[in-house]
């Protein structure tokens, strides 16, 4: 018992730290893209690698000031997002996603390639980059700290926080958004984009504006992954991290300001939880040896997710927050 | 559909506010136009020049000049696939034409997009009606409203800037919807509504946007016969505000009574315009719908040409293919 209450210790700090925040501002960042107005992005993650290297790459091999990395990260997905958006956002649905999960699958893999290792440092990635910001804590980030059972690393607690304020910043953007005329012109566009152009809205100019702001919060996201693991290797940026931020989000309720942020949280504590729980139930002979090792854990902990997900969609399609006769509306 | 259209006293929204009779100027001003395709009208407020538009080896689209009276309601009919809707979607940016121009109050129409034609004051509605399903009704409307300054993304942020002029719009917004008798559907989704329901948020909508030239394609389509006389008296309506109002539409006792000018359309042409009186006496017209020599009855004389060409056809056909395959009659003859 005494080792399953240490599991769910583990697991309640792995859906309050810094991987939970990290698929927070994905989750955020898609929930404007895709729950507000409609916009397939399938390569999220490519905008967290480039926020992530942004700072990586301005830090550890250019010498820049880690802020100066910040505005370089930020600089960057903005530019992705207009390269993908310039010549997709015109045409239907299906192409910006072709397009972004092509640019996340070849980002990633140039950023690994032989011939990016003078800038990238290829597959080994890049390190300590994360001190200047580390430096920052008020408090000793050396020391280790307990809090609630779970014990943090000083600069853990540092890059957490400051990562919670952003998601903090970034929902009381959404939310300020959403309610005002500009929401409800996205909004339209996700249900009619014909409508709205013939209500005399420039369709296009508003798509580039959800493009570019989920895109920047995906590079936050990307940013605090970074330096919250003190490193930044091409294969962290998998873009299989992009369909977990759409699984939070449709977890949690698209379409909701608070949607993806508790979607990520319960997301990454029920993939922490199944992992430690389980392994503690075969560490104690409770699940036989030959019915499931610990080295099967990595995967079946997934395949928990997969079934949460599908029986999610079953019983409640709308996620935790979302409104169900707005979800039962497509069905009529 | 009723074949006697009740006059305008049965649809109390008709006659609201104007306080008078209707005045139709439209229609007196164009009584003495010559009944024929590309006539020029007293004051036009679209004018259409040489707009073709194909699609591969197809003309959907082929109108040397058309004229759009001001004020006034035009109604564009034809079979299907006459190029109606093509036709609207060219007029109001959804689709480029392959040549041609056209213009709206004098200031010319072409290259614009959907959003700047809008922007202009034309301001359309779908043949399948584009409700945004799930917004409020309120929603929808406040959608139609133009120059919201809080649909820029930087003063949207700050709701100060916006406030008053979206009170404003949700004041113009309810009384459109008591207009239309959905006010009490306010804050219903409007993908819950029903079909002649969507029909008329989609034209209150468009009125959001005090557009000079309202085009309605297929309005009255799926509407039931109740519903048909209260969309009717909103068109009228639209008219007695002094918009244009150009409309698609199939049933002519509609076309009929709210009209003042009839344009036809048959294979991407305008075949033939004038009052909707003129219309069913058309000879172009009738045959556009109906083929053409299909109410003249055959004469004896008639009947026997006719089948004596069909019997000469029928031989001809056997003589060729006798001709084409000589062998063949002869293997039959000698097999065996």
């Amino acid at each position: 018992m005494a080792e399953l209450l240490d599991a769910l210790a583990v697991a309640l700090k792995a859906g309050i730290g810094f991987q939970a925040v990290f698929f927070a501002l994905l989750a955020i960042g898609l929930n404007i893209q895709f729950g507000y107005t409609g916009l397939l992005n399938f390569g999220q993650i490519a905008f967290a690698m480039l926020g992530g290297y942004g700072i990586a790459i301005s830090v550890a091999q250019w010498g820049l000031p880690f802020w100066v990395g910040v505005l370089i990260g930020i600089a960057a997905a903005v530019v992705l997002a207009l390269l993908l958006g310039i010549p997709t956002l015109r045409l239907r649905a299906d192409y910006l996603a072709i397009a972004t999960i092509a640019a996340a699958e070849g980002l990633r893999l140039t950023f690994r390639s032989v011939s990016a290792t003078p800038i990238t440092a290829g597959t080994r990635g890049l390190s300590g980059f994360s001190d200047p910001f580390v430096e920052l804590a008020p408090w000793d980030t050396a020391r280790r700290y307990s809090i609630l059972g779970t014990r943090w690393s000083g600069a853990d607690l540092w890059v957490t926080l400051v990562g919670w304020l952003l998601v903090a910043l970034a929902c009381l953007l959404v939310w300020l958004l959403v309610r005002s005329p500009w929401g409800r012109v996205v909004k339209s566009i996700r249900e009619d984009e014909d409508a709205v152009r013939a209500l005399g809205k420039n369709v296009y100019v508003y798509k580039m504006q959800a493009l570019v702001l989920g895109g920047v919060l995906g590079a936050l996201g990307g940013m605090i992954y970074a330096v919250g693991t003190a490193s930044a290797t091409p294969d962290q940026y998998q873009n299989a991290n992009t369909f977990l931020a759409y699984a939070a989000l449709i977890l949690g309720g698209a379409a909701r300001v608070l949607g993806p942020v508790i979607g990520a949280m319960l997301l990454y504590f029920i993939i922490q939880f199944a992992d430690t729980g389980l392994r503690t139930l075969i560490g104690n002979g409770v699940i036989p040896e030959n019915l499931l090792s610990a080295t099967d854990v990595a995967q079946i902990r997934f395949v928990i997710i997969g079934l949460g997900l599908i029986l999610l969609l079953i019983f409640r399609p709308q996620g935790i927050f979302g409104d169900r006769r707005e979800v039962m509306l497509d069905a009529r | 559909m009723p074949a006697e259209p009740t006059p305008s006293g049965a649809h109390a929204m008709s006659t609201t506010g104007t306080g008078g009779p209707p005045k139709r100027l439209a229609q007196a001003a164009l009584r003495n136009l010559p009944w024929e395709v590309g006539v020029a009208k007293p004051d036009p407020a679209i004018v259409v020049d040489g707009v073709v538009r194909t699609f591969g080896g197809l003309t959907a689209v082929s109108v040397d000049h058309l004229e759009i009276q001001r004020g006034g309601i035009t109604g564009l009919i034809g079979p299907n696939g006459a190029g109606k809707t093509t036709l609207f979607n060219l007029l109001t940016g959804f689709d480029q034409p392959d040549g041609g121009t056209w213009s709206f109050d004098g200031r010319s129409l072409g290259k614009l997009s959907p959003h700047q034609v809008a922007r202009l004051g034309v301001v359309r509605t779908f043949q399948l009606t584009k409700a945004l399903s799930r917004l409020t009704v309120l929603q929808n409307m406040l959608l139609g409203a133009q120059g919201q300054k809080g649909e820029s993304f930087l003063r949207a942020l700050v709701p100060g800037i916006w406030r008053a002029q979206e009170k404003a719009n949700t004041e113009k917004a309810m009384d459109l919807l008591r207009r239309f008798k959905l006010d009490a559907k306010k804050d219903d989704f409007a993908g819950t509504l029903s079909g002649g329901q969507r029909k008329l948020l989609e034209m209150a909508r468009a009125l959001m946007s005090d557009p000079k030239v309202v085009m309605l394609d297929e309005p009255m389509a799926g509407v039931n016969p109740a519903l048909t006389q209260s969309l009717l008296g909103h068109v009228k309506d639209l008219r007695e505000q002094g918009m244009t109002v150009v409309f698609v539409e199939h049933d002519m006792d509609v076309v009929r009574d709210i009209s003042d000018w009839v344009v036809v359309m048959a294979a991407g042409k305008v075949i033939a315009e004038g009052p909707p009186e003129s219309i069913s006496q058309n000879k172009a017209v009738v045959d556009a719908y109906l083929g053409a020599h299909h109410d003249a009855p055959l004469t004896i004389e008639d009947e026997d040409r006719v089948l004596a060409e069909a019997e000469a056809a029928i031989s001809r056909e056997e003589h060729a293919d006798d001709v084409r395959r000589p062998d063949r009659k002869h293997e039959k003859g000698t097999d065996r």
